[in-house]
């Protein structure tokens, strides 16, 4: 129905689909099994405590701090845990190294799966039909759309997650960060490089 | 390639205040113990898998709408929010929005 917009006899209806959200909190929070606080705590969470600098700070940590390293890439779930990034739906993460010889990438083919406690709510793209279906069929051909050019002798290798493994990569340190501090590291770590779509920044 | 830190992506969290709201429902849901979230992602993918069948999902909002889909259609078997009462509150508030006037806070009646 065609609203007119500078004149609202009523409150504004929300779409069809917040409609039914709705339906659903109202119905939940009478029975019992949801509080709406805790609603709000989840979002706010989500919006402004959990996103890529959690994961960038794990990656400049490994980048800075050899042993670091070596735990996080034997056991990353309980080194991240140390560091308060832990998984609230009980997944494991697994790091993956990038190496001269090998570069790495994550998808989910099934739905969106994502290491959500490093990398926050994936952006649009990673739970797109798009690239769900072509990363792991032409994995070099999206990486180029990223912009991504890989040298022709380093393989590719694409990891599928599920609900209960999310992987992170751990993208190379790149040349000329000699000397940064690990929170200069963490500034060059950009989210797509800890999903093997993007590169670190190099420092300028 | 811009100089702004992607840490603080363009793109917001969450494009609509029902996408937040359908994700924290789902989240608190689970981590109060009412299903195991393997088994959330696996009814999800489904949701997926048959949506994308009619078109290519782009990330976006049709990515919500299978994520509502799933979970009304997990909370309607699990008899926690049958179908029929979900249609009855969402005509409630459906009600409420067009009786309340402009400006004012909406509450069920």
């Amino acid at each position: 129905m065609p609203h007119d917009d500078h004149d609202h006899p009523h409150a504004l209806l929300p779409p069809e689909p917040a409609l039914r959200v709705k339906a659903l909190e109202t119905i939940l929070t009478r029975k019992g099994l949801i509080d709406p606080a805790a609603l709000d705590e989840i979002i706010d969470t989500y919006q402004n405590k959990i996103g890529p600098q959690n994961g960038a700070h794990v990656v400049a940590k490994a980048w800075s701090d050899p042993d670091f390293k070596a735990a996080l890439l034997e056991d990353a779930t309980s080194v991240v845990a140390d560091l308060g990034y832990y998984g609230r739906q009980g997944e494991h993460m697994v790091v993956v190294e990038n190496t001269p010889e090998q570069h790495n990438m994550v998808v989910c083919t099934l739905c969106s799966c994502y290491p959500w406690p490093l990398l926050g709510i994936p952006p649009g793209w990673y739970k797109s039909d798009a690239y769900r279906a072509r990363a792991v069929r032409e994995p070099r051909k999206v990486l180029a759309e990223f912009g991504v050019t890989l040298p022709e002798d380093t393989s590719v290798r694409v990891w599928d997650s599920t609900a209960e493994i999310r992987y992170l990569v751990l993208p190379m340190r790149p040349e000329g960060s000699e000397g940064l501090s690990e929170e200069e590291l963490a500034a060059l770590v950009i989210r797509d490089s800890m999903i093997g779509t993007g590169l670190p920044k190099v420092p300028s | 390639m811009s100089d702004c830190i992607t840490h603080s992506a363009p793109e917001p969290i969450f494009a609509e205040p029902w996408h937040a709201q359908v994700f924290a429902v789902t989240v608190a849901l689970n981590e109060a113990g009412r299903f195991d979230w393997s088994d959330w992602a696996e009814r999800f993918s489904i949701t997926l898998k048959r949506n994308g069948l009619k078109k290519e999902l782009d990330g976006g909002d049709d990515y919500f709408h299978a994520w509502l889909e799933t979970l009304e259609a997990l909370l309607a078997e699990q008899g926690k929010a049958p179908t029929d009462d979900v249609q009855d509150i969402r005509n409630a508030w459906e009600e409420a929005y067009l009786t309340t006037p402009h400006g004012h806070p909406v509450h069920l009646r």
